[in-house]
């Protein structure tokens, strides 16, 4: 029996997986920087916020496993198109010119990567913090920055008051911009959404939404930085932040 | 008239097998009316009567409309010129540049491999073509001019889209070394009018598959393909193309052979 052509096998069908996956994160990216911004209307409103994520866990785990299956999906398809690509062009040219391409096109197999060991650091830091570093340990080795379970806004608040912490963030949020920059573009493009009389909003809508994320993230750790947020002393309690207790058997 | 000297660092390559390597040649008197084939024949000429195997370059119309023709010059496809093919490239374009040394390689692609020197073979678009380039219908004799009325928009934008000459510069320029320009360019142009509607769904699917099963690289979206393809071919063809393959592959009944 011969054998059917699927589209996920074509370079064309791995470059949709790759745009929907990226709209799928691109999605959860918009939420988690609105949800974050809550940070300038103070502790409360912030750690409410953070208790609230934990209140409807269809939404914290209905997230969880798409966002798992698009970071998966969109891997996969880069690694399978990169590797193909390389192999499309075995000898390189001595000159090669430039013509079109820009600077975010170019840096997407770099700006990939280094998002992808940002979020592990990221994920670290605030998601799995809790599990790893015991109350009163002091994070990262900072004098002062202790594991708050109930206080996700210290949390974050006193991690961006030490360079270790705001370095990487930086970093990963100028990859997010960059690859956001060509990808948005590029998504419209793979999924063969062109029409000439909106053409011309593909582009603006990437720089619009990267240029916006980008400033948006950085507002946090700028502003933790320059003392207009700065950590709480009230000290709070939320059950659904606390770890469940260890029943010994 | 201007004439002048250039350094030349053209690819040698004897055969497909053959390592290949730049040999340095000197173009003597280079007169600024002279084409950029026409130049590498004068070298050729000096080839010959030294008892030296000439250039190997591929040619054929001399007039920018075949196809036959092109190498990367200084790193760009069909030479600096916009829009122009390497037999329609002149010496007072590259004079005008400045360019004293000129570094002439083949199209490097792993699809198209070198025959010799600059020759390349391109039998994987023709492929591409025979998998579904074409439209199957009985024409009979030859019949009414207006028949079959087609707006006037829409033929001229299949007549962009006809507009390539598959020469593979496209190819050439993709840092994927990808052939979506070409298929989609192909694809487009029959999709587009009343006559190839019947296999349009077939037709998308085949060549699209063809061109993966040549071993071309995948879409990256650089835009550098359009920027160096001589008949200005654009790459909202290749959005196109996308659509026209997912709407194909989600909506049709019937199944296409795997190429592989
Ligand atoms: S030789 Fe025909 S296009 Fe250049």
């Amino acid at each position: 029996m011969e054998r059917a052509l699927t589209l996920t096998k074509t370079t064309i069908g791995k470059k949709a997986i790759m745009a929907l996956s990226g709209v799928a994160m691109l999605g959860f990216v918009v939420g988690h920087l609105a949800g974050n911004l809550k940070v300038f209307s103070g502790p409360e409103a912030f750690n409410e916020y953070a208790v609230w994520l934990r209140t409807v866990p269809a939404l914290l785990w209905g997230t969880r496993l798409v966002l798992l299956a698009a970071v998966a999906a969109h891997m996969a398809s880069a690694f399978s198109l990169w590797s193909r690509n390389r192999g499309a062009r075995k000898n390189r040219y001595a000159k090669k010119k430039d013509l079109a391409t820009d600077y975010a096109a170019k840096t997407m197999y770099w700006s990939g990567p280094i998002l992808l060991f940002y979020i592990l650091f990221h994920l670290l830091h605030l998601t799995f913090g809790g599990m790893i570093w015991t109350d009163g340990a002091a994070l990262f080795g900072f004098e002062g920055y202790t594991w708050a379970h109930s206080n996700p806004y210290n949390n974050m608040v006193i991690g961006f008051t030490h360079w270790p912490v705001v370095v990487p963030y930086v970093l990963g949020v100028c990859a997010l911009g960059i690859h956001l920059f060509h990808g948005i573009w590029s998504a419209f493009q793979s999924m063969g959404a062109n029409h000439p009389r909106y053409n011309h909003l593909r582009r603006d809508l990437a720089i619009a939404l990267a240029v916006f994320l980008t400033l948006g993230f950085l507002s946090i750790p700028a502003a933790a930085m320059m003392g207009w947020i700065e950590p709480t002393t009230q000290t709070f309690y939320y059950p659904e932040l606390e770890p469940a207790p260890v029943t010994v058997p | 008239m201007k004439t002048k000297n250039l350094t030349l660092h053209v690819w040698r390559q004897r055969g497909p097998n053959d390592s290949g390597d730049f040999e340095r040649y000197v173009a003597k008197d280079v007169n600024e009316h002279m084409s950029f084939l026409e130049m590498l024949d004068v070298v050729n000429e000096d080839l010959l009567e030294n008892g030296d195997e000439p250039i190997a370059f591929d040619h054929d119309c001399r007039e920018g409309i075949c196809g036959m023709c092109g190498v990367v010059v200084n790193g760009y496809a069909h030479g600096p010129q916009e829009r122009t093919t390497a037999c329609q490239l002149h010496m007072r374009q590259i004079f005008e540049l400045g360019w004293d040394e000129l570094w002439i390689e083949p199209w490097r692609a792993t699809s198209f491999p070198v025959i010799k020197d600059l020759a390349v073979d391109r039998g994987a678009f023709d492929r591409i073509i025979q998998a579904g380039g074409y439209i199957s219908i009985r024409t009979g004799s030859a019949r009414d001019a207006n028949e079959t009325p087609i707006p006037k928009d829409v033929s001229d934008a299949a007549m962009d889209a006809a507009e390539c000459i598959g020469c593979g510069a496209c190819v050439a320029a993709c840092p994927n070394a990808s052939a979506s320009l070409f298929t989609a360019a192909k694809i487009s142009h029959l999709g587009l009018l009343p006559q190839g509607q019947a296999e349009r769904t077939d037709r998308v699917r085949k060549m699209v598959g063809q061109m993966d099963h040549e071993g071309f690289g995948s879409c990256t979206n650089h835009g550098e393909c359009e920027k160096a393809c001589p008949k200005g071919i654009s790459i909202d063809w290749i959005a196109r193309m996308n659509r026209d393959l997912l709407k194909a592959m989600t909506t049709s009944a019937d199944d296409i052979e795997e190429r592989d």
